[in-house]
């Protein structure tokens, strides 16, 4: 098949995806009796005013580590879907990390061990499913969904036993020392006046690994040997790469980067362990990583976008008595579909009008 | 003596309940990842037809009305779910994740715009749900020691759906082995390039078997709305799908095995509540939130080989004509 031009493939077709998905939307819309427009104007003015947007870029760090961390595995064309269990996980490390080291060491010490914990825990969850991929072929997207479930009875077991706070009802752990926890940009930045939001020094974290992403992926060894993966795993065999140790590693770093959710939720935020954290935003991140097509670029337009429908969504529930904030949910799920699973609907109809109109043109 | 078997076949009867959307869910994976479809979508399926069940009884008052929508809507869903991926040869997980976000979310935002609950029915009475079935001879053989404790007890007065989970088991092992159309299916799942060069068509086949899926999630569902409960709420059916997907690895894809594991799953889950606090000799107070994910465990120590071997079928998730 005849590759289409470039700004069809990372231009047209996606920007043709997201509006059957909003289109499908806005029918959802019509059939419940409000007006889709009115819907899509609280959507964009919740989100991007002075006091809101804050909490979109907030929502947005979030997808941007675990779109990360879905794109870095789906480039290698494994379908991770564990960034659920991997973003608990690191929680788990940054709650560990915080509780044992807080008393101890000074605050600015115990939060840079957190933001290594916070991957390294990450990581360390998608282990056992990347060698078992690796080695045994047992399919890691069941693996992942295992350890999902795992890592969610895991942390309400030590929530409510072991680390939950003495004396206290819900399962949640103490507090984490005052000064234990990443800085707010409105206490950093307040000179130039941005409203009070929770976004906090973890989106520049974010946007770093981001970079580290696309350096890895697009100008290293190790991001070629992991494309080709992605193409043909026989091809990348026979070009000597080693297939086993390319899953694992591929692996562990989308985990990592899954854990890294943590920062902004729980070090960031929280400044204690919770149950749920992380909320979706582990299956958000494909939604994210699709319509970014797997590339950080994208990936922040994405992040973007959906952090702007999670804020724009919250006031749903103000503005319309029957339209709440779950519609971003199906948005969401509908952006999968249409850029996801139907990527390629229009791809052989488009290729035909290109070829036409090559012919025409001599 | 006799209180010890009374309260067995308590715990086996409360397994039983739980296990119906199990059974029927893996029954529904099984055959249409027999044709090579993967199913993560059960999830989302078992959602929408837990819903769709729910709202209409609401509106008509009619068990099998509340059934027949049910079976429509998860059917309507497996339909998406072909189309995305056998007829445009979409990633068949993207696909799945697709539809059970879009399950969670739309049948909150139906729920809200016909009910106002917050995304809830409003609570079934008990008129509304299907009734409990009291089979022959529950009462005479009630005085039979052992015989009519466990006649009663266990195997009578159960919900339509309980024998319609218990009867989808041999027949999906007949269809599946003894019908002309499950050979073909199975071959759509291990070799579909075979099948498209004997002149059939792998497309039909698959179509056919997400349909046959479809229809027993929507059953399931409108057990877990109408039949085990009364109402729905949102996001009821609390990974129930997966659950049913690990039976059916659990099982290895066959009917009998994948029961058994429904079943095992069943009882874990129905035994978890009495043991909260109970003391085991040398693990302390058994911790019930671990024993509640046993289940996930036990599957991934099977995928790892430990204890046989969990063998997929060879072409899942691959559309005809392509490799790897």
């Amino acid at each position: 098949m005849t590759p289409l031009p470039r700004w069809i493939d990372i231009g047209l077709l996606p920007a043709i995806n997201l509006l059957l998905a909003l289109v499908t939307a806005g029918i959802v819309v019509v059939l419940i009796g409000e007006n889709p427009f009115r819907v899509l104007r609280v959507l964009i003015s919740g989100a991007f005013s002075a006091e809101t947007l804050g909490y979109t870029l907030y929502y947005a760090t979030n997808m941007l580590f675990t779109g990360l961390a879905a794109a870095v595995a789906f480039q290698a064309r494994l379908f991770s879907i564990g960034a659920e269990g991997q973003a608990t996980l690191g929680g788990l490390g940054v709650g560990l990390t915080c509780l044992l080291l807080d008393p101890t060491l000074p605050p600015v010490l115990v939060v840079a061990i957190a933001c290594l914990a916070a991957p390294v825990f990450g990581a360390a969850w998608v282990l056992v499913p990347g060698v078992l991929q690796a080695w045994r072929g047992s399919h890691v997207v069941i693996t992942t969904i295992m350890f999902n479930f795992l890592a969610s009875g895991l942390m309400v077991w030590l929530l409510s036993g072991p680390l939950k706070e003495p004396g206290r009802g819900s399962p949640q752990t103490r507090r984490f020392a005052e000064d234990a926890a990443l800085p707010y940009l409105h206490d950093l930045l307040g000179s130039i006046g941005i409203a009070r939001s929770p976004l906090n020094v973890s989106i520049v974290i974010a946007l770093l690994a981001a970079a580290g992403v696309w350096v890895l992926v697009w100008r290293t060894r190790f991001g070629y040997a992991l494309r080709a993966l992605g193409h043909s795993r026989e091809a990348a065999r026979y070009a000597g790469i080693p297939i086993r140790r390319m899953i694992v590693v591929t692996l562990l770093i989308s985990g990592a980067l899954a854990g890294g959710m943590a920062l902004n939720e729980i070090l960031g935020v929280q400044h204690k362990l919770i149950l749920n954290f992380s909320a979706g935003y582990g299956f958000t991140g494909i939604a994210v990583a699709l319509m970014g097509r797997n590339h950080p670029a994208g990936i922040c337009a994405a992040s973007l976008l959906f952090g702007a429908l999670f804020q724009g969504g919250a006031e749903l529930n103000f503005e319309f008595e029957t339209i709440t904030t779950d519609l971003v949910l199906v948005i969401q799920g509908l952006i999968i579909l249409f850029s996801g699973a139907l990527a390629g609907m229009f791809t052989p109809w488009m290729t035909r009008l290109v070829l036409a109109r090559a012919v025409r043109d001599g | 003596m006799a209180e010890t078997w009374i309260d067995l076949l308590r715990l086996l009867d409360g397994a039983l309940r739980l296990a119906t959307p199990l059974i029927l869910c893996a029954m529904a994976g099984l055959v249409s990842e027999r044709s090579g479809v993967i199913n993560i979508a059960l999830e989302g399926k078992l959602l929408t037809g837990a819903f769709t069940a729910a709202a209409a009884v609401t509106l008509t008052g009619s068990v099998a009305v509340g059934l027949a929508a049910a079976v429509c809507a998860a059917t309507m869903l497996s339909m998406v779910h072909g189309f995305a991926c056998i007829t445009h040869r979409g990633e068949q997980i993207i696909s799945g994740v697709a539809i059970n976000i879009v399950a969670a979310g739309l049948t909150v935002v139906a729920g809200n715009a016909l009910f106002r609950q917050g995304g809830h029915t409003p609570p079934l009475a008990s008129d509304d749900r299907f009734p409990a079935l009291t089979l022959p001879f529950a009462e005479t053989l009630a005085a039979v020691p052992v015989l009519g404790p466990f006649w009663g007890e266990l195997v009578s007065g159960h919900t339509l759906p309980v024998y319609l989970a218990l009867a989808s088991v041999p027949v999906v092992w007949w269809l599946i082995y003894r019908s002309r159309f499950g050979l073909r299916l199975r071959a759509a799942g291990e070799l579909p390039e075979a099948v498209e060069s004997a002149g059939v068509s792998v497309t039909v086949l698959r179509y056919r078997g997400l349909l046959i899926a479809g229809v027993l999630c929507g059953v399931a569902g409108a057990y877990l709305s109408t039949g085990h409960g009364g109402g729905f709420v949102r996001d009821m059916s609390a990974g129930k799908g997966f659950l049913a997907l690990a039976a059916l690895i659990f099982g290895r894809w066959k009917p009998w095995p994948v029961l058994f594991a429904c079943l095992l799953f069943g009882v874990l889950d129905a035994a978890a509540p009495r043991l909260h606090g109970l003391e085991v000799p040398l693990l302390g107070t058994v911790p019930v939130a671990l024993v509640s994910v046993l289940p996930y465990g036990l599957t991934v120590v099977l995928l790892a080989g430990f204890f046989g071997r969990a063998e997929a079928p060879g072409a899942l998730g691959r559309p005809p004509g392509r490799t790897g």
